[in-house]
């Protein structure tokens, strides 16, 4: 009962990272693009939770806290860079 | 063009920064027994670093961590050679490590290897060479 429930969630979260993969082809300007790789990096994230319960071992949680770093410093240039058009700035003034 | 302010990120790094230094110290000694080690701890470490650049600038960041990172890399170098050389001043062939159990007054009793040292080295190298790429080809002219 257990297992069908994780694989159902599993399945799940899945289409939902399809939907966001849809919508970072389709999407039409670059921070659509940039809100939704950071949903596909959660979900990713959970997947691995998923995964994690499916095959019973607790080898993968560093993995989890590794994703949610990188995806939010990924997040955060991405943004910089729309907005300022420099990621790293030499001098602030 | 108004100008932008950063308060927002500036304060959301001084609290995330140190979770992830914390987190990369725990993987990097975490490696001998569980996943981790020194490649992904000074892949971590470098980047926190990167996340402070990101919320403020080349000239700040240089000023509160007055560090070269070619000097890091080269000193991380040395360290991992001289680990292996360590094995040759004992009699073995090169590289051979040796580990032991020793009482700590804090830790209790705690199994210390010479493999750590060689990681130590290895995550210099990775934090030195990752600032160094970044800070050669990030910044604006």
């Amino acid at each position: 009962m257990f297992a069908i429930i994780l694989n159902i969630s599993a399945v799940l979260i899945v289409l939902s990272s399809l939907i966001g993969l849809y919508r970072v082809v389709k999407g039409p300007s670059n921070p659509d693009r940039v809100i939704t790789l950071d949903m596909i990096g959660v979900n990713l994230i959970s997947l691995v939770a998923v995964i994690t319960l499916i095959l019973n071992t607790t080898a993968f949680l560093e993995v989890i806290l590794l994703l949610s770093i990188l995806s939010f410093i990924g997040t955060v240039s991405f943004s910089k860079f729309i907005t300022k058009g420099v990621v790293i700035e030499r001098k602030r003034d | 063009m108004m100008k932008l302010n950063d308060i927002v990120i500036q304060t959301t790094t001084k609290f995330v920064l140190f979770i992830i230094l914390a987190f990369s110290i725990f993987i990097f000694f975490n490696g001998h027994h569980h996943p981790g080690g020194g490649f992904i701890g000074g892949l971590m470490t470098s980047a926190a670093i990167t996340l402070l650049l990101l919320a403020f600038d080349f000239e700040t960041v240089k000023r509160i961590l007055p560090i070269d990172f070619k000097i890091l890399t080269a000193s991380g170098m040395l360290i991992a050679t001289l680990t292996g050389m360590g094995g040759l001043v004992f009699g073995g062939p090169f590289l051979s490590h040796t580990f032991g159990y020793v009482h700590l007054p804090f830790f209790g009793e705690v199994e210390l290897a010479t493999a750590l040292l060689f990681d130590l080295g290895v995550y210099f190298v990775v934090v030195g060479s990752a600032l160094t790429i970044i800070e050669m080809i990030g910044g604006d002219q």
